[in-house]
């Protein structure tokens, strides 16, 4: 695995470099440390709504051109606003990657915002959420997640609340802005054909002179054990029955992260943790798959578990099959839960998760995006050794583990249990 | 808002920071794309990547949705889904347990024309792949329980599929563009046509269709092309389908005559969602190009073009507004799509439509044409960074027989295309007057 530079600029932003030189590519990252989490009640989704407004133009690069100067070089660029982080990136010809350093500098403190771009990017992001809404496991996903959390703003939808979407004004936006893109706050990723030495004295010189900021708060309410199931139903249109179970679960840095890793592996099949790049395989025989989709109770099984900075959700959802009611689905699933809670999983089963594993790993690294992704993401969550660290902690994991991480989160008191029932179909055509 | 043109072009002079400037020789070409065809008639193009221990392989069979009755449509979905669940040799537990144990995937689909195949693995495990490609291509069991439960999979999938707007609104899009022709079927078939399938069908789908004449691999990752072929050769070069028949003529395709406006009523959802289009030209046409080219000024260039300029930038009415050119062996479609409040659609479609007629009146400035020319060429190292993207340039070089060289030629072909020739494109496939509407929603 090549090197990697590490170095703090004096004004606190912290800067992750990788040279690769397979192809004639970098890909450029500037991570925030903001996210739906650091949204009070009342301004929920401001952290995405501030992304969009990032696009929105500074006096240097209007919107007219924003939106054309990294195309017009052959790049792609796009952002993405998640629980505990946002993130730009740019992923050009190298040659260009100049341009990619001279945006992201400029838009750290010089965005716009101007008042009539609000007022359009405020209908654009209500109808995002629109659009989310025709979903039932976003609305099933909504319900769960505000179930899940009553303390911690991890309560509340990374789009927000249609209310808050509606009432939010310009100044709260750039207040939001201003006080958490701040060097300080920050972390720039490069991943590509670069010289190490050359790009960092130029990103000193574009970077360097942002003052930093105050440190930003983070809302930091823990939420409270869970006490007992939660469960809740959700109705709305078609004839698809979903089921959502979501465990309280530990955080990204907690060591319990890589038994929790396994324990996913065995039971749901292995998650890719690639954003870009090398998606994942198929689960078809997962200890769930052959329980619930093989006994025909379900025709899709599918579970999720992510580096949150808190602790957050282990989730799966199913998608009953149309002859069967959630309820049976539950119990099957609870049996198949139960089983691992009691039984020693073998070391047979631990090396081929850790097979999986390596292998998504391998089919990340082909992707250049993928790496400089992982360089900052990980630093959001844990720190880059985290990454690095991935293989050799999933490997060091034993069964004890596997079965204590089945025991103690599995726990039916540790859960959300949300079912989507379909109030059936009228479709008319004219 | 302050719009400084004077910035647009002040980062001409740029300092350079890469090792060594970008070349051709990261594109696939003749020198370094390993080409073989067997005697049974299957194609093998490979290309090494060692920069990572993995390695793809994808491709297809002549064995599409073309062959389909209307009454039994989505057999050769059907029957594409079905051949991993069980061979002569082994059970869907021991395929699948041998893949997933070693974090290898294998998948197949139908199309129209073909049905196709896409896998990966770690380098180490390619023979698993290639053999299990072979043994549920040769010799699939079609059992009869696992058939049952990919049915109410399917059923389920196109349960899902009347209930979102986006979907409903793209089929309902073609079955006006391509009204009267098998491009307006939808490959996954209907609830009734799904349910009209007998285990016996596909028995008799897989004996007619499948064979090697015309399948195509692309092989591309850490295996040097010699040994990839001598693995394939080992797999496949000996499967034989003396009876395997040719691909049905397409039959004519005949343009909208006026507007035609549909809808699809779908209650309880929050949002529409409305595709505008036309027929597009097919990917060898001369046209495809200059009509690409276009189809990136209109709605792809930047955020989504002018279509993105009109309805989210200036109007804030979408979140999601742009065009997509799709160009296969026939006639393509050229449609633009945007998800919008229910109340919004005729504020949406006028718009839309406003802009249509501004591309076929005036096309697009040099200005317009050239950055889209520069993207197009920028990006394409981009889209070969990854194994996955190098198989699909190779499937497109022997789909399309766009010639090895090809992607060494682009940026030559695209810098050639001229403002004229896009508007001559623009008016070839696009008439104001006659447009397919298809809008789905509460």
């Amino acid at each position: 695995m090549p090197d990697i530079h590490r170095t703090a600029l004096a004004n606190g932003l912290q800067v992750m470099l990788k040279e690769i030189h397979t192809a004639p590519i970098i890909s450029s990252w500037v991570w925030y440390r903001v996210g739906s989490r650091d949204e009070p009640s009342g301004r929920t989704g401001i952290s995405h709504w501030v992304e969009h407004m990032q696009f929105k133009g500074t006096p240097q690069f209007p919107a007219s051109i924003l939106d054309k100067v990294i195309a017009r070089e052959g790049g792609i660029s796009n952002a993405f606003t998640y629980l505990d982080w946002t993130t730009y990136f740019e992923t050009m010809p190298g040659d260009k990657i100049e341009l990619a350093l001279r945006l992201e500098a400029d838009r750290m403190v010089n965005s716009t915002f101007d008042p009539e771009e609000v007022a359009s990017e405020r209908t654009v992001v209500i109808s995002e959420r629109e659009g989310n809404e025709n979903e039932p496991l976003f609305l099933l996903g909504e319900a769960v997640q505000a179930a899940a959390f009553r303390v911690h703003p991890y309560h509340h939808e990374i789009i927000g609340d249609l209310a808050d979407l509606k009432t939010m004004s310009r100044d709260d936006l750039y207040a939001h802005y201003r006080c958490y893109y701040v060097p300080d706050n920050a972390v720039l990723s490069l991943a590509g054909d670069f010289e190490t030495e050359a790009i960092l004295a130029r990103i000193r010189e574009l970077f360097e002179p942002i003052p930093a900021g105050p440190t930003p708060p983070r809302q930091a309410r823990p939420e409270p054990p869970m006490r007992g199931e939660h469960r809740l139903s959700l109705e709305g249109p078609g004839e698809t029955t979903y089921l959502q179970l979501a465990y309280r679960a530990p955080a990204g840095s907690d060591p319990n992260f890589f038994p929790l890793t396994v324990l996913d592996s065995l039971l749901a099949g292995p998650s890719s943790l690639n954003m870009f790049g090398g998606g994942g395989i198929s689960n078809k025989t997962s200890r769930l798959y052959r329980t619930l989709v093989e006994k025909e109770l379900a025709v899709a099984v599918g579970s999720s578990a992510i580096t949150t900075v808190d602790p957050f959700l282990y989730t799966f959802t199913i998608t009953v099959h149309p002859q069967r009611k959630a309820e049976e689905v539950l119990s099957a699933f609870d049996d198949e839960v139960k089983r691992i809670q009691d039984e020693t999983v073998s070391a047979e089963e631990i090396d081929r998760a850790i097979k999986q594993a390596r292998a998504l790993f391998a089919y990340g690294s082909e992707n250049i995006s993928n790496q400089a992704f992982w360089l900052g993401h990980a630093e959001m969550f844990a720190t880059y050794d985290w990454f690095l660290g991935y293989l050799d902690k999933l490997a060091a994991v034993t069964s004890a583990e596997v079965r204590h991480a089945a025991q103690s989160i599995l726990r039916p008191q540790n859960r959300v249990v949300g079912i989507y029932i379909p109030t059936g179909v009228e479709v008319g055509h004219e | 808002m302050s719009k400084t043109k004077s910035v647009k072009h002040n980062y001409v002079s740029l300092t350079t920071y890469h090792a060594a400037p970008p070349s051709s020789s990261s594109l696939p070409g003749p020198d370094d794309i390993y080409r073989a065809q067997f005697p049974n008639g299957i194609t093998l193009l490979s290309r090494a990547n060692f920069n990572s221990p993995s390695v793809v392989i994808s491709g297809y069979i002549q064995a599409g949705s073309l062959f389909d009755t209307d009454e039994k449509l989505g057999l050769a979905d059907f029957t594409a889904l079905a051949l991993m669940r069980g061979s002569a040799q082994r059970d869907l537990q021991q395929i699948y347990d041998a893949l997933e144990s070693c974090g290898a995937s294998l998948s197949f689909s139908a199309g129209l024309h073909t049905a196709s195949f896409s896998g990966r693995s770690l380098a180490e495990d390619l023979s698993l792949l290639l053999n299990t490609l072979a043994e549920v291509l040769r010799q699939p069991a079609f059992p009869a329980e696992q058939i049952e439960k990919l049915r109410a999979q399917l059923l389920t999938g196109l349960a899902i599929r009347a209930q979102n707007t986006a979907d409903m609104a793209a089929l309902t899009f073609d079955q006006i563009v391509f009204a009267n022709h098998p491009y307006g079927r939808p490959e996954d078939g209907y609830p009734e046509t799904i349910q009209a399938i007998r285990r016996q069908d596909l028995v008799n789908f897989h004996r007619r269709f499948y064979g090697p004449r015309g399948m195509v691999i692309a092989l591309v990752g850490a295996v040097e092309p010699q040994a990839a072929m001598e693995q394939v050769q080992r797999a496949l070069a000996d499967w034989d389908n003396p009876d395997q028949p040719d691909s049905p003529p397409l039959p004519p395709l005949t343009p909208l005559q006026e507007t035609v406006t549909r809808r699809v009523n779908i209650p309880g959802k929050f949002q529409s969602d409305l595709v505008i289009g036309t027929f597009g030209p097919a990917r060898r046409d001369p046209e495809y190009l200059p009509t690409s080219l276009g189809n990136s000024v209109l709605g792809q260039f930047g955020w989504m073009g002018r279509i993105g300029d009109a309805v989210r930038e200036k109007s804030g009415l979408a979140y999601y507004a742009y065009s997509s050119l799709n160009a296969g062996i026939g006639p393509g479609s050229w449609e633009i799509s945007a998800g919008v409040n229910p109340d919004n659609v005729t504020k949406a479609s006028d718009l839309i439509r406003r802009e249509v007629s501004r591309f076929i009146e005036k096309g697009v400035s040099a200005e317009e044409l050239s950055d889209s020319q520069a993207n197009f060429v920028g990006r394409l190292p981009l889209s070969m960074e990854s194994n996955a993207g190098v198989a699909g340039a190779l499937l497109n070089i022997e789909r399309f027989d766009l010639g090895l060289d090809y992607y060494r030629r682009f940026a030559d072909l695209v810098r050639a295309v001229t403002p004229e020739d896009v508007l001559q494109a623009a008016r070839k496939y696009f008439h104001s007057e006659r447009l397919a509407i298809a809008i789905a929603g509460p």
